[in-house]
């Protein structure tokens, strides 16, 4: 039996060597695979799968690795991840302070794209709130019962995303006085699904969202206007329209920022010069994003789409 | 006056006065810190856990090695595996030939491995199960997933088998040994009804970010059934054979090998099916962690809100479930044949060889035509939007009439519950479980349970306890109320025995992702939602433990209601149902369990029970936090446990069962 098994596997191995497609390229320092986090977002999996395509042309071995947002950083800081996915100024910036502060994890500069997250209805809403997009529609207390649910009638429901997003909905709320009451979603899927459901039928919906996210995309709507931030509406409550409370303003706006294992830096230098290097407009951005989801065509595919269509930009990064 | 006395004694007199003091006390401010507990009681649990966490992670030193480096190498270790199966089956081999120079060395072709198990069931003389193999595994590569299909069914192929032999080996040893066991048996409590979400973040520390934590994460949850079932069947061993094994001179592994094993083994099946339907539960959450496969798309999908490819691959992950338990059954239950002496090599062995053959074959040529290994993408099929326009239809014809039942369960229902449990006094509850205990089985097991509750309270996490309390609990009701009348009456018709059998096995191992979005599409985000995704995976062993329960009551009861003139209702309603009652209550038992273990699902709707605390944490990364509120659910489901049983065995008592 032995000897049957050896006589088969031998040439086996030797004609698979030979019919092996062989590939040759540019020489990287190191063969080790560099780990680039995906997590399953089309406009954060297209960055990732830009860069992850643009390294393995020039030799690299990547191994796209799928990973919870916040719990990218846990990985990064211990070298199990090595590119984290964008992390969020409006979403992740303890986090992501704590990480970079560790020495453990580089801040590799931001991807010039700002973000932006806040209160958003579909455009139908101002029907029933004449005033909108400024903020003070939503205190009348006709607007705010057409908006509300069962479990928070008379009041208004303000959707917000999972409590542990840390937003600030419930100290606006009070802050501004408005006869709304804030239903978490437990996860962006959730969030999602509710928002799009009511968008379809119509019903009157006011919810956390944020850009660039396919859902403003798809459908027509509107981010409320608030008292614009400025330093101090967070932390000093003379600050803004009401003078005995924080929080008396929209939310502040954002980048997205790149991250890296500090480790890989000496391993893999040239592919973290490319990171350190790798920007997009938000043009581009929104119609990477579009094609995605509302044409429905595969990231991986958008990455190679605009890898194919955009060789000036990205020769540069590579130099 | 006897009237008084004898309800008195009753368990029923007892929660009467619990009902009218926990609505009469919180009338009185004076009561206060009966409702709430006031800080300086609340124990500081989940700092010190945090503590002791990151000092194993960050200090804690094994003499030559520190901890997180001997768990590492663990970690590494078990990675091996299923680097290499997961290369086989599914991403091929990159080989490095000289600098910069590689070879890729395809994985197995689809045709051949569909082959091989067309083959195991052709070898186990089960042509149907062949075919049922040959669909499903047609289904996925038509739907191309293939490859998410291969690396979770190599995952999933290395965390049974380790499930089975670690499970085996301390079920043997919880038998052997009665203090093991006595160590064992809340261990395996604990693991079962913890939240994942609890144990995720010192799983990532310890053992990295990639499949070795998810293989980890998985046996946590899936291995205890197997080790349980184990000790079980030894214990029941008749010592008949074990003095028949001892007289013909075996040694004490022969003894286990050859004499205890197979004796056991039909009863052990019952765990390894358990592992594989666990295991498989995992699928999602290993996703999250850098395990990938099916579990990826489904939730990546559904993040997308693209249902239909979200239900696509949820269908793959249950027919992986569906095929690898029939086979596993089918392998075990198979007869050993003993005219195999006449045979040459060819005629013992042709069924390997054969798919030996074919392997080879196809996987030669898959290394230059990508036919062979992946199915070319013009050939592949999605169901695309059909589903999503379906739900939408639902959601914009029916949305009216469905919100009318929402309201009508969230003011009679959901509303008044919640709020009567959150504001029973704490101290109100500790006692009635107390009494309860005492009532059942004595001071003893009153005394346990109560401290647990107690220990809840002293966490700080009371609310959050009621809120979860109150939602399993409104969850089970409604599962057992829906699930024992179709399981009286699947007991009763072979056909409706097979056809639910046939959805609540889709139930139990269907991710319950795959139906959450929807269900929040058309109810939207709350209560309501939470409460649909868990009936749904709860009904399952209401279902499931009735129908046994009633189908094992012995012949000879009912030959003799019938021969006393009984009609069927008659043995249905005064023999049938008092004799499986133990086994009912079981499975009352058991939708619990598996409504505690969908905390994780609703928290993910936005719940705020202690689901959502160990989300938290585990954005947060506090160990502690999660650990304590992880600790605080095993806590409700031991008590509740504990309680069933010691009832479920004093009827069975009283039965004359058993």
């Amino acid at each position: 039996m032995k000897k049957i098994l050896i006589s088969f596997i031998l040439p086996v191995v030797l004609i698979s060597f030979i019919l092996g497609s062989s590939v040759r390229a540019a020489t990287p320092e190191s063969k080790d695979p560099i780990k680039v986090v995906i997590m399953g977002y089309s406009g954060d999996n297209i960055i990732m799968q830009i860069y992850g395509e643009l390294i393995s042309k020039l030799g690299y071995n990547v191994e796209y690795t799928p990973a919870d947002y916040i719990g990218q950083f846990a990985g990064m800081k211990s070298g199990d991840l090595h590119i984290g996915s964008p992390g969020w100024d409006t979403t992740a910036k303890d986090v992501m302070a704590d990480a970079w502060g560790s020495g453990n994890v580089l801040n590799m500069g931001n991807i010039g794209i700002s973000v932006f997250e806040d209160w958003w209805y579909p455009l139908y809403v101002k029907d029933k709130c004449p005033g909108l997009p400024n903020w003070e529609a939503l205190l009348d207390p006709v607007c705010a019962e057409s908006l509300g649910t069962i479990e928070t009638s008379p009041k208004g429901r303000f959707l917000e995303g999972p409590i542990e997003w840390g937003g600030t909905g419930n100290l606006r709320i009070e802050a501004l006085g408005l006869p709304f009451e804030v239903i978490n979603a437990g996860s962006d899927a959730a969030l999602g699904a509710d928002i799009s459901a009511a968008v379809k039928r119509k019903e009157p919906i006011l919810a956390w969202t944020w850009q660039p996210y396919w859902l403003p995309a798809m459908y027509p709507g509107e981010f409320v206007e608030w008292p614009e931030y400025g330093d101090g509406c967070y932390d000093d409550a003379s600050w803004g329209p009401n003078p005995n409370k924080t929080h008396d303003c929209g939310n502040p706006t954002g980048f997205m920022w790149k991250s890296a294992w500090a480790g890989g830096e000496s391993i893999w230098p040239k592919a973290y010069d490319v990171w350190k290097k790798f920007t997009l407009d938000e043009k581009t951005m929104g119609d990477l994003v579009y094609k995605s989801d509302i044409d429905g065509i595969d990231t991986m595919d958008v990455a190679k789409e605009w890898i194919a269509e955009n060789e000036n930009i990205w020769s540069e990064w590579l130099k | 006056m006897n009237l008084l006395k004898k309800y008195s004694q009753s368990t029923f007199f007892f929660i009467l006065i619990f009902f009218i003091l926990s609505i009469l006390i919180p009338k009185f401010s004076f009561f206060n810190y009966l409702i709430e507990i006031p800080n300086n009681f609340k124990l500081p649990i989940a700092k010190n856990i945090t503590i002791i966490t990151k000092w194993l992670i960050e200090d804690a030193n094994l003499g030559i090695f520190s901890f997180k480096q001997f768990t590492r190498a663990i970690g590494s270790i078990l990675d091996v595996p299923s680097i290499f199966l997961k290369g086989l089956l599914a991403t091929g081999f990159k080989f490095e030939i000289s600098s910069g120079e590689s070879i890729l060395i395809q994985p197995l072709s689809w045709i051949s491995i569909i082959f091989i198990f067309v083959m195991i069931g052709v070898w186990l003389k089960d042509i149907s199960l062949s075919i049922f193999v040959a669909i499903s595994f047609f289904y996925v590569a038509l739907f191309d997933l293939w490859q998410s299909t291969m690396i979770t069914f190599s995952s999933i192929i290395i965390a049974v088998i380790i499930g089975i032999i670690f499970g085996t080996f301390l079920g043997i040893l919880s038998f052997k040994f009665n203090k093991i066991n006595k160590i064992l048996t809340p261990t395996f409590d604990f693991m079962q009804t913890m939240p994942v979400f609890a144990y995720l973040v010192p799983a990532l520390m310890l053992f990295g970010y990639g499949p070795a934590a998810a293989l980890i994460v998985t046996l946590i949850y899936a291995m205890p059934p197997m080790a349980r079932v184990t000790k079980n069947a030894l214990d029941q061993i008749n010592s008949e054979i074990v003095e028949l094994g001892q007289m013909v001179g075996c040694s004490t592994f022969q003894m286990f090998n050859k004499v205890l094993l197979p004796t056991i083994k039909p009863r052990m099946m019952l765990g390894v099916n358990q592992v594989i339907m666990l295991t498989l539960n995992m699928v999602i959450i290993a996703s999250m962690i850098g395990a990938g496969g099916l579990g990826y798309d489904v939730w990546t999908s559904l993040k997308q809100l693209r249902i239909g490819q979200g239900f696509e691959a949820g269908i793959a992950i249950t027919l992986v479930a569906i095929v690898l338990d029939r086979l596993s059954q089918k392998i075990a239950s198979r007869r050993p044949t003993y005219d195999r002496g006449e045979l040459n090599f060819f005629q013992k062995y042709k069924f390997f060889i054969i798919s030996f053959f074919v392997i080879i074959v196809t996987w030669l040529i898959g290394q230059r035509y990508s036919f062979f290994f992946a199915l070319p993408e013009n050939l592949t099929f999605s169901s695309g939007r059909f589903w999503d326009r379906i739900i939408d239809y639902i959601n914009i014809n029916y949305h009216s009439s469905i919100s009318l039942v929402r309201n009508f369960f969230f003011i009679y229902l959901l509303k008044p519950v919640k709020f009567f449990m959150l504001s029973t006094p704490w101290f109100l509850f500790v006692f009635l479980v107390f009494i309860i205990g005492l009532r059942i089985k004595g001071i003893y097991l009153g005394l346990q349970c109560s401290i647990l509750v107690l220990f809840i309270a002293l966490t700080g996490f009371w609310e959050k306890a009621m809120i979860t309390l109150y939602l399993i609990g409104v969850c089970v009701l409604i599962a057992n109320i829906i699930g024992i009348p179709i399981g009286i009456i699947a007991s009763q018709n072979d056909r409706v025995h097979k056809i639910t059998k046939v959805i609540i096995d889709t139930f139990q191992t269907l991710p319950a992702f795959v139906y959450l979005i929807p269900v929040i599409m058309i109810f939207s985000v709350g209560d309501f939602s939470a409460m649909i995704a868990v009936v749904l995976y709860a009904i399952v062993p209401a279902i499931r433990y009735t129908d046994n329960g009633i189908r094992q009551v012995p012949e000879s009861f009912i030959d003799v209601a019938t021969t006393a003139g009984c009609t069927k209702f008659q043995i249905l309603r005064r023999v049938q149902l008092p004799l499986s009652l133990p086994d009912i209550m079981l499975g009352v038992n058991q939708t619990l369990m598996m409504g505690l273990s969908m905390l994780v699902i609703t928290a993910l709707v936005g719940t705020r029970d202690l689901g959502q605390e160990t989300l938290i944490a585990l954005s947060k990364v506090d160990p502690g936090r999660g650990i304590t509120a992880g600790i605080c659910v095993a806590f409700i489901a031991i008590t509740v446990d504990r309680l069933i049983n010691a009832w479920s065995q004093n009827r069975k008592l009283e039965l004359g069962l058993n």
